[in-house]
């Protein structure tokens, strides 16, 4: 009796909160509601038949994809050229490692009210000064320039996470491979690339899934902060979607089908993490 | 010798740059956020603003804790510090117990529990929100504290860590344990909690700020802006159509909303490190 009860707490909330709305979200992605709400009609796979034919969902994956492969590559990065440097300190990484982490702690909704502050077309202070340059920016009318600002904001507080781990994989690298390197006649750039990154290539694997798996999810705050999806829907990455059609547009069978697909998604991906990370990569 | 590799010439002058530009870049939204959170809103609509802060501390704070927009931002502090204490100690609670009966405890179907508490490791809030908010409102949990938490800790994530730290704990000690009379509960109580007291401490850390930082889930929840965490709240502070925003406070309260966490990761920094890796491998 024990063991079960100790049990019960986690396996109640779980049950409730979890794996009754995944079924749910399973069940009700088969059904069309009727427009009142009061019947549900049978559709089989009809709602993905619909999502996959229509424009607005292909083009809401085809965002996603951009938007995560550049937060991804931008935040990475930017992360690993910091780390690479404070790697090289012999004193003093500590304190850098403690100037850059914080951002960690902002939330991306938070990152999303800074990064819109900078650039508001009518106040913002960076927007000013592009304007003194002869730039006319403009996110609100133009998708290439939205786009960029919530990548921007996204990346930024991610730089912090990446920074730690990418840090953490350099100073596990031990000091004598790259110095009999150095004594053999390789300059900076040749140890780096023959040596430490593909030593590094675990934790950058990691990296990968992990910031990817962020991008899709955990940037909704800094996408409806920011753009809310516009203009012309340039920014509405699935996550943002499944909010727009379900709460906002009420089409609770589209929005069901679209969350399983997302399901699919982060499912495929713990997968490959798991796999991937037990093979280690390259050692 | 540390000589060997790179000498302290002038790659060592440009490396200590390179780090401070970055440092700059990253710190340089943060302070503009700040500097804006001093400023009069006059300062602020007539750009450039003022890139040094101004005199208007106090009352721009002032303004936002005692009323700010739709609802004082002390009152969101406060509704963001129940939620995320309450998702870090109930998930920390539930997450125990279950890991202690499934590491300790031999009984039908521990094989099956493990699995479907694996399989929640997998699924973000994010994907079933549209079936968990009609949970929620079902029980009539729509704004309210227990609405706000009991759906974040429905994951096992921090159940798998206490699994793998329990697995590390020798098998001796419970042993032992037993041997000297005592019962399961007094061995969780008097030798494993006390062992696990780093490991609860860096998780805590980490869903704390996870919790502390939720912005979907308490913008569908929260229709009453007294219920509005403080992350979700500022969004609902800027004036639908083209009323100028009182970014004043608008500032004032991002920076407010920062504070906490920030706080949290500085002064725990190891744990909170040491937290991520062990929560992310």
């Amino acid at each position: 009796m024990l063991p079960l009860c100790l049990l019960l707490p986690q396996v109640i909330i779980t049950a409730v909160f979890f794996f009754y709305p995944a079924g749910q979200a399973v069940w009700q992605s088969m059904f069309i509601p009727d427009p009142f709400g009061l019947k549900s009609q049978f559709v089989g796979f009809g709602n993905f038949e619909f999502l996959f034919g229509d424009r607005y969902y292909r083009a809401a994956f085809a965002t996603t994809a951009l938007f995560s492969g550049l937060v991804t590559v931008v935040s990475m990065g930017l992360a690993l050229y910091l780390a690479v440097l404070a790697d090289r300190l012999i004193k003093g990484s500590g304190v850098y490692r403690t100037l850059l982490i914080w951002p960690y702690a902002v939330a991306p909704a938070v990152a999303g009210v800074l990064w819109l502050f900078m650039f508001n077309t009518r106040v913002g202070v960076v927007a000013w000064y592009l304007g003194l340059l002869g730039y006319d920016w403009n996110h609100v009318l133009n998708e290439a320039e939205a786009m960029g600002l919530v990548v921007a904001a996204s990346s930024w507080g991610r730089v912090s996470y990446n920074f730690l781990f990418f840090l953490a994989g350099l100073q596990a690298i031990p000091k004598s491979v790259i110095e009999a390197a150095a004594i053999d006649g390789a300059r900076f750039w040749t140890r780096f690339r023959t040596i430490v990154f593909p030593l590094l290539s675990p934790t950058t694997f990691f990296l990968l899934v992990v910031n990817i798996v962020y991008a899709f999810f955990e940037t909704f705050g800094v996408i409806h902060t920011i753009t809310s999806g516009g203009p012309q829907q340039a920014t509405t990455i699935l996550v943002y979607k499944v909010f727009a059609d379900g709460f906002v547009g009420q089409d609770l069978g589209s929005s069901a089908a679209q969350s399983v697909v997302l399901l699919v998604v982060v499912g495929a991906m713990t997968i490959i993490q798991f796999k991937f990370v037990e093979r280690r990569v390259h050692y | 010798m540390s000589g060997m590799v790179e000498k302290r010439g002038a790659g060592y002058w440009l490396t200590h740059v390179g780090l401070i530009i970055g440092v700059l870049i990253i710190f340089f939204p943060i302070w503009l956020a700040f500097v804006a959170s001093t400023v009069t809103q006059p300062e602020i609509v007539h750009p450039p603003m003022p890139l040094w802060p101004g005199d208007q501390f106090f009352n721009n704070y002032r303004s936002a804790l005692v009323s700010g927009v739709n609802a004082p931002v002390a009152k969101m502090l406060v509704n963001s510090m129940i939620m995320a204490l309450g998702i870090s100690f109930g998930k920390i609670l539930i997450s125990i117990l279950s890991a202690f009966a499934i590491v300790y405890f031999r009984f039908p179907g521990r094989k099956i529990f493990f699995w479907l508490i694996f399989m929640t490791l997998m699924l973000p809030v994010e994907v079933r929100i549209v079936p968990t908010y009609e949970v929620v409102a079902g029980f009539g949990m729509l704004n309210s504290y227990s609405g706000l938490i009991f759906p974040l800790i429905a994951s096992a994530t921090a159940t798998f860590l206490f699994r793998q730290f329990f697995m590390t704990v020798p098998d001796e000690l419970a042993e032992a344990a037993r041997v000297d009379g005592a019962r399961p509960m007094q061995f969780f109580w008097d030798i494993l909690l006390p062992m696990s007291r780093t490991n609860i401490a860096a998780l805590f850390v980490i869903l704390f700020i996870y919790g502390w930082n939720q912005y979907l889930w308490p913008l569908l929840i929260t229709t009453d802006p007294d219920m509005n965490t403080i992350v979700m709240g500022i969004k609902q502070m800027f004036p639908s159509g083209d009323d100028i925003a009182d970014w004043p406070v608008i500032m004032a309260t991002s920076i407010l909303a920062m504070v906490p966490p920030i706080i949290v990761v500085i002064s725990m920094q190891k744990l909170f490190i040491r937290g991520l890796v062990d929560s992310e491998k």
